[in-house]
């Protein structure tokens, strides 16, 4: 037996790389200091996996080789006429630079995830920019934790001992030397670790926010209640924030995706940042993927932008609301999408999935997912982070290193390997 | 790296080896320079009525990491309108300020520059500044690791364990793949943790018994322990306030001692933005000539003004605390990024105007450095790209070093009351060529201790960089708008021996090398600070300490500097 340390987890954007992996013959038997999510992952790789690349043929798809399955790839972007790729949360950084480059040649368009979870985290920091930092920073400054819109109990389950409010660091030392708030429209699992709770109706963020900004600015509410809250618990919330020495701020999709998006990311911006002229306060956005915070930072140096980009003009266009990936699928103008580590049929909008009836699918996936099973080519590949190496990036930016602990199946290659295949022939 | 190459008449400018616009012939085979090429396989290149230089050196433009990448990802509207089309064999990008890997390389080369240097990259990222040094094509790069704030050096030398703190220095130049030390804001970056900053060289940081002094003079005494090529590379405290020109000579001041006559021991970088004169914005005023009186007088001291361009620019520093002052003040937005244990940064859009009386100062200011300071071996050409202006419009400070005509140019359009209360306009000096090729490749490339860079002489990497200009036919000062075209635009560029840029358009893209260095000290000290820093590195950090080291197989073309250590 083989025991592998320090091992990076494939699951979520915390990145834990504790894990220590114990492989018997080219099979992982047992994973320490993972929670169930990433356990799960490395337990499970053999379950419903994609073994064959499958092309559809009269509607059916039938089992295939890799090198043709390649071929047609390679002919299906060359005699189309604006392809589409889309994915990355779940990618290498080398992965999703040679799928950059594809799309830089083909006069293509490149999208990931975000555009469905923290576009308007995107968004919001454009308009605004963002104060942040490293979760270590927070393990041992912040002697307040704020949680908003998410919960990490189930999400991200060893955020809080990690990095949040169990950890201990240099200068705050354990949960009893910080204070915990969770903000939520529902009492989750994270909310009943809290010191304070506060729940509020489904799509007040906004309102709750700005609320909370003109009281941290000394400014009196001439209200009894913001959207159902009463004003002196915003104002006890108001002077936690104020009190702290250190402050940080986790928010999650129930901030982005809820009415308002990256108008709710610009007001708590706005309230952190205001509250750096009393304080210090940081804010993370919660990223779900293990590497959908690696596809932004790739999408920005290579292109200037970190999603939503056209290359149909042959240089880097950046327009959300034009140029995401569900934008163009909508209008019906792309032809091609290509697709790889994501599972768009089960995650984009109904409406969206539907339209892509019309619409040629490749997709690299280690397993057979919905989107698989709709593709006109597609091709297995090795689940990276556990049968292939490569980088991604933390929620906060730091990057990490995936590390391969067993082969892949035979005959199945890691996915920058497919890719190098067919940019290679593209040239 | 292609075969041989002659470059025949050119107006040779090499400081290094005294060459100053001698016609000469310059040979090169397998990428370096040589005595004579022969054979029918040479290209010769005809070089009669041109310049030729050795390729420019940047010693410091922020073109890779993460503060970088989140300049690029806050200013879309930086980009709109600048942009690089996708030409066969070339990928697309996009500027201004912060322009996206491939064009930072297409645009350095274009004007001729070879080897650029990222002075500021947190370790704990350290693997992100890698990825984009290997996106950045044709130059050759380096990183400095920001490690003064650094909470393993802090505990050496709040100990006084210098041979300790020195073995961490070599251990993690070679483990991170670093070129030199870097110093931002002693103290202040670990002050920022809380909110805070120092406010001068004898505060005590919050939570450690140490200053800023003993943090720059340990520091200072490290690097020349371990025999580093690069003297410390430091960013003064108080940077952009009025009245800190004091706090930079006393940082100059506080490590004259450790000078022993033979190379310069501190590097002070962008001093035009620590060289303010003025209590207030309002009296604000230029301490140039003050600085430049004690860099003439000191030669332990070796600085790059920061030269500011009248355009649109990102200030982007590790100076956490800095960046918020300037937010506050412009009211811009802003991004802050601190990392644990290490160090921050912050990000904020800047736009310097010529009618605005500070913005004329520091303009002035930049100028009055370069014009001052009489050894040109001793001060740089910089604009710290993207903070006082880009990178792409060196030959615009060019023109104002060689040419008074274009400072007087300059000078009628900016505020007039910050000309009355400075002197530049009183000064008369004219750079010449020789000095141009010094102040952005032979003198900076000596600094750097690359020893093989910055000069044409035998044995040198054959990186050079053609101008078309007849400097024997025009006036310099005359004609500074024809050289000022020339320099953006450069006939040839050579790297490595490959001709990667003909008349201004890149030909050819080819991989740059990433340089660092690898001290080496005692095999047992280096084995027991290792094993502390192992010990305790889960208590500072949140990455596991196998996962915070960068493999070389990562640098697509590594390129070591073994140097051998004192301890």
């Amino acid at each position: 037996m083989e025991v592998f340390k320090n091992v990076l987890c494939p699951f979520c954007g915390c990145c834990c790389d504790d894990l220590e992996v114990e492989v018997d013959s080219n099979k992982i038997i047992n994973v320490k200091n993972a929670c169930a999510l990433g356990r799960g992952k490395f337990l499970s790789i053999g379950e419903h996996r994609l073994l064959k690349p499958l092309v559809k043929v009269d509607g059916e798809l039938v089992e295939t080789d890799l090198e043709k399955a390649v071929e047609k790839t390679v002919e299906m972007i060359k005699n189309s006429s604006y392809p589409v790729f889309y994915g990355f949360g779940c990618a290498s950084c080398e992965a999703i630079k040679l799928c950059l480059e594809m799309a830089d040649l083909s006069g293509g368009l490149a999208d990931n995830i975000s555009v469905v979870c923290h576009g308007p985290t995107i968004l919001g920091l454009q308009d605004m920019g963002i104060p942040s930092a490293t979760l270590g920073q927070i393990r041992h400054r912040a002697d307040l934790i704020v949680y908003w819109g998410c919960n990490p109990v189930e999400a991200h389950p060893r955020h809080t001992i990690r990095y949040g409010p169990l950890s201990s660091g240099r200068f705050v030392t354990g949960r009893k030397s910080r204070r915990m708030v969770v903000i939520d429209v529902r009492k989750t699992p994270t909310a009943t670790m809290a010191d304070v709770f506060m729940q509020v109706k489904p799509n007040s963020d906004f309102e709750i926010l700005t609320a909370l900004r003109a009281l941290v600015n000394d400014l009196d509410l001439e209200v009894e209640e913001v959207d159902g809250v009463p004003v002196a618990k915003l104002e006890e919330l108001a002077d936690m924030m104020i009190n702290a020495k250190f402050g940080a701020l986790f928010f999650g999709l129930g901030l982005t995706m809820s009415y308002g998006k990256e108008h709710n990311i610009e007001a708590a911006i706005a309230l952190v940042r205001d509250l750096n002229k009393k304080t210090k306060f940081v804010m993370i956005p919660m990223r779900g993927h293990f590497n959908v915070t690696g596809a932004n930072e790739v999408f920005t140096w290579q292109t200037g932008y970190p999603f939503c980009v056209d290359f149909s003009m042959g240089y880097p266009r950046y327009n959300p609301g034009e140029t995401s990936a569900v934008d163009v699928i909508a209008r019906g103008e792309c032809d091609l999408l290509f697709i790889i580590g994501a599972d768009p049929c089960s995650h984009l909008p109904h409406y969206i999935v539907e339209r892509l009836k019309n619409v040629k699918l490749v997709v690299l996936d280690p397993s057979i997912t919905p989107t698989v099973k709709m593709a006109d080519v597609a091709i297995p590949v090795a689940y990276v982070g556990i049968e292939a190496s490569g980088t991604a990036y933390r929620m906060d930016g730091v990057p990490l290193q995936l590390r391969k602990v067993v082969d892949p199946p035979p005959g199945i290659l890691s996915d920058v390997d497919v890719l190098n295949r067919i940019v290679r022939r593209l040239k | 790296m292609s075969g041989k190459l002659l470059i025949k008449n050119g107006f040779v400018f090499d400081p290094v080896n005294g060459v100053d616009g001698e016609i000469m012939d310059v040979a090169v085979e397998n990428g370096r320079i040589v005595e004579d090429v022969r054979g029918t396989d040479v290209r010769v290149i005809d070089a009669t009525g041109m310049v030729v230089m050795p390729g420019g050196v940047d010693v410091h433009s922020h073109i890779a990491g993460s503060k970088v990448n989140s300049g690029r990802a806050l200013r879309p509207e930086d980009h709109y309108r600048d942009y690089e089309i996708r030409r066969p064999g070339l990928r697309s990008g996009v500027g201004y300020t912060v322009p996206s890997t491939f064009v930072t390389g297409y645009r350095y080369a274009r004007m001729g520059y070879t080897t650029v240097i990222e002075p500021a990259t947190p370790m704990l990222k350290q693997r992100h500044t890698i990825e984009e040094l290997n996106d950045i094509p044709i130059i050759d790069k380096a990183s400095f690791p920001l490690m003064g704030d650094c909470w393993f050096v802090m505990e050496y030398l709040e100990k006084n364990m210098l041979k300790e703190c020195a073995a961490y220095a070599a251990w993690l130049l070679k483990a991170l793949k670093g070129y030199a030390l870097k110093i931002v804001n002693p103290g202040g970056l670990e002050s920022w943790g809380w909110g805070r900053n120092v406010r001068g060289l004898d505060d005590n940081i919050p939570g450690f018994n140490l200053t800023p002094r003993e943090i720059l003079r340990g520091l200072c005494k490290v690097n020349q322990m371990l025999n580093i090529p690069h003297p410390i590379h430091v960013h003064a405290n108080r940077l952009g306030q009025p009245g800190n020109y004091q706090t930079l000579i006393e940082t100059m001041d506080c490590v004259r001692d450790l000078y022993n006559g033979t190379k310069p021991v501190i590097y002070l970088t962008h001093c035009q933005f620590n060289s303010y004169l003025g209590e207030s914005w309002i009296e604000l005023s230029s301490g140039a000539p003050e600085v430049a009186d004690y860099v003439n007088k000191h030669p332990h001291v070796v600085i790059d003004i920061g030269q500011v361009i009248f355009s649109s620019a990102t200030t982007m520093t590790a100076d956490g605390p800095f960046q918020f002052q300037l937010h506050l003040l412009t009211d811009y937005k802003w991004v802050n990024a601190d990392v644990e244990c290490e160090t921050s940064a912050g990000v904020v859009p800047f736009k310097y105007k010529k009618r605005s009386y500070v913005h004329a100062i520091q303009w002035i200011t930049g100028l009055e450095l370069a014009l001052l300071i009489k050894d040109p071996w001793r001060v740089f050409l910089t604009t710290d790209h993207p903070n006082a202006g880009p990178f792409t419009e060196y030959p615009r400070v060019v023109g104002w070093l060689i040419s008074r005509k274009a400072r007087e140019a300059t000078m009628k359009k900016v505020n007039a009351r910050a000309l009355k209360r400075t002197m530049l306009d009183s000064i008369d000096r004219e750079y010449n060529l020789y000095e141009i090729a010094i102040v952005t490749r032979a003198g900076t490339a000596g600094i750097l201790g690359l020893k093989s860079k910055g000069h044409l002489g035998v044995g040198a990497d054959a990186d050079m960089a053609i101008y078309d200009f007849n400097p024997r036919n025009i006036d310099l000062s005359r004609d500074y708008k024809l050289v000022r075209r020339a320099l953006r635009r450069a006939a040839y560029t050579i790297k490595t021996g490959d001709i990667v840029c003909v008349n201004g358009e890149i030909v050819k893209s080819t991989e740059g090398a990433i340089l660092w260095v690898n001290p080496s000290v005692s095999q047992d000290l280096e084995n027991a600070v290792v094993s502390d820093i192992r010990r305790r590195f889960r208590d500072n950090y949140t990455v596991e300490f196998e996962n915070y080291l960068i493999d070389e197989s990562l640098l697509i073309n590594s390129r070591p500097l073994k140097i051998k250590g004192g301890v």
